[in-house]
């Protein structure tokens, strides 16, 4: 006899097995990074981080330009939260401007490696052969130039600023999540739903951008964090150096050259405060990344 | 394997060109000719244009670069006109120096990273663990010379021990001997390094005692101390020879920070100068070196990983 249909059972769980909601594997992967104590600090101090940055000097004025040099070098006072510095400026105030700095120069720097990256990668996974060869020996070649003299030179030439900064690192730092994003699409162009889209029709721009980039997200935004990382530190190496961010604008790094004078006239104020700073953001970022990393990686999860 | 060698070497001579003719176009478009600097502001263009033609700087980019390269080969490195003298004899006098500085720092922090790593994996989440993870945890996301700020405010200034500015002295003996100064900028060097290092080597470790091989090595009775000198030791210090080869020219950046800051006369401090000096022969000398360092420390670092493990010789 044919099977009877039976009314569906809809309020019921089925026998033997818990139901829960299909999750895609991004949320899971979120879900995994939440539980992840250290992760949830990083990310509250890099919230701390902008805030301070951008939100601070709202209730916190400074004068930045204007230099008073009969109030250089001030310990802390209630006035200076932080005292002041050579040119009689707030430190307090220069930290927070520097902040600004140093989060726009790492986010932008980020965007534009990871971006470039991208395109290179999956245009060299996708179309193969004698095209991917010849950009992954570009793409060596990239990866021998040693960035922190090549920004330092052009800085000399032409001046330090956040866009030029952001382009430079950017440019010379695209080749990791190149590789990163190479090896995802030649790994996902065989399954079957890109099978399936070129079936369908889909051109080659079509199944990059809708379907192969968006499963590369995971490893991609494991690098970023770790993209932000290197630009800001990099750029504290260029400040420190004196080729950073000049009057008016103010960096993290530029904020400590010299500062081996500051410290032989026990001005602890000017650098440590700003090194703490540079630090804890670094640190911030390397807890998410760390994170996301073992998020993203499924051998670790918990079931 | 020889074949493998040996493609590794051609390749890497290819990507070294590469990198050599994108750094020489890239500072030639920056700083065309040294003539304005040479026959002063008030040269007028004609002078300029004459200078250029009898230096060879009114020659296309390509043509400099092969010459360039061919001089390189003889061991012309250029003239630097802001120091008077030849870029060879400046690097010569400067390399034993930071060659030193660089090479006692990796030494440590290769003895002092190997131990601590595996320390921190055997004694996983327990409390020496906890505190020299999170110790390598905060160095490691500090610029390296914040470490070195620190080092000098609490061991040269609050607790006068030791100087804050390394040693001047020519003689590359002399600065062997000379701890009081010297001590502070190695500090500096050899921490970074073993912050990055103990954390691969502690991840490594962990990796390794997850295996299977230990578990029959304890079940053959092998006492602890053999477990770990025969077989965790070896194994897990495998990515570590790849992570030192890359970490050389890591190494010649590192001498650029610490050698500003501590005023120590090497390479570094060469650059620095030049930099401040607009000297571009010797910027371009130097960052040359670098893309060749970089090269050579991922070729080592293929070859040396090649040789330790028979897994990859043999595959």
């Amino acid at each position: 006899m044919a099977t009877q249909l039976q009314p569906l059972d809809i309020g019921r769980a089925p026998e033997g097995g818990e139901v829960g909601s299909v999750q895609s594997g991004l949320r899971l992967a979120l879900r995994e990074f939440a539980s992840n104590r250290l992760a949830l600090i990083g990310f509250a101090m890099l919230l701390f981080f902008v805030l301070f940055s951008w939100v601070g000097p709202l209730f916190y004025h400074t004068d930045q330009t204007t230099t008073v040099l009969g109030l250089a070098n001030q310990a802390p006072t209630g006035s200076h939260l932080l005292g002041t510095d050579t040119n009689g400026f707030d430190v307090l105030g220069r930290m927070m401007k520097g902040g600004q700095a140093a989060l726009e120069i790492g986010a932008f720097a980020a965007l534009v490696a990871i971006v470039l990256g991208a395109l290179i990668g999956s245009v060299a996974g996708l179309v193969g052969g004698l095209l991917d060869g010849f950009l992954m020996r570009i793409t060596d070649v990239f990866l021998s130039v040693p960035l922190l003299f090549v920004v330092l030179i052009m800085a000399v030439r032409f001046g330090a600023t956040v866009l030029s900064l952001s382009l430079l690192i950017g440019a010379f730092s695209w080749q990791v999540p190149a590789r990163l994003v190479r090896g995802e699409v030649l790994t996902l162009r065989e399954r079957d739903f890109v099978l399936a889209a070129r079936t369908a029709g889909s051109s080659q721009t079509r199944l990059i951008w809708r379907h192969l980039l968006p499963n590369a997200f995971g490893v991609v935004i494991v690098n970023v964090t770790f993209q932000m990382v290197d630009a800001i530190l990099l750029v504290s190496y260029v400040g420190f150096l004196g080729f950073g961010l000049h009057f008016p604008n103010v960096d993290w790094g530029d904020q400590l050259s010299g500062s081996i004078q500051y410290l032989e006239d026990g001005y602890w104020w000017q650098i440590f405060p700003v090194g703490a700073c540079i630090v804890l953001t670094v640190m911030a970022l390397n807890f998410i990344g760390d994170a996301l990393r073992d998020a993203m990686d499924v051998r670790l999860r918990r079931r | 394997m020889l074949a493998y060698l040996l493609r590794r070497l051609i390749t890497s001579l290819i990507v070294v060109f590469g990198v050599s003719i994108g750094i020489f176009i890239l500072l030639h478009a920056v700083y065309p000719s040294p003539a304005r600097y040479v026959l002063g502001l008030r040269a007028t263009q004609l002078d300029v244009d004459v200078w250029n033609k009898q230096n060879g700087y009114a020659d296309p980019a390509i043509t400099q670069y092969l010459r360039y390269m061919g001089h390189l080969l003889t061991g012309n490195l250029g003239f630097s006109y802001v120091e008077n003298q030849s870029v060879w004899d400046l690097l010569k006098e400067r390399t034993p120096r930071s060659v030193w500085l660089s090479g006692i720092s990796l030494v440590f922090a290769i003895l002092i990273a190997i131990p601590l790593g595996i320390f921190q994996a055997v004694k996983r989440n327990t409390v020496g663990d906890n505190v020299a993870t999170s110790l390598a945890f905060i160095t490691y996301s500090m610029p390296s010379f914040f470490l070195g700020l620190i080092l000098i405010q609490v061991f040269a200034f609050s607790f006068p021990i030791l100087g804050f500015e390394a040693s001047q002295s020519n003689n590359v003996f002399v600065i062997m001997g000379d701890w009081k100064d010297m001590t502070l900028p190695v500090a500096t060097l050899t921490l970074v390094s073993v912050a990055a290092y103990s954390r691969y080597m502690r991840s490594a470790s962990m990796d390794v005692l997850a295996q299977d091989y230990i578990k029959v090595a304890r079940a053959k009775g092998l006492p602890e101390r053999l477990v770990m000198g025969r077989h965790l030791v070896r194994n897990a210090s495998l990515p570590m020879v790849t992570l030192i080869g890359l970490s050389l020219p890591l190494l010649l950046a590192g001498n650029l920070i610490t050698e500003s800051l501590f005023n120590y006369p090497g390479l570094g401090l060469l650059f620095f100068t030049s930099l401040n000096k607009v000297d571009y022969p010797v910027m371009l000398a130097y960052t040359l070196a670098g893309a060749v360092l970089v090269v050579v420390g991922n070729l080592i670092a293929d070859i040396a990983l090649t040789v330790a493990d028979p897994r990859i010789r043999l595959a």
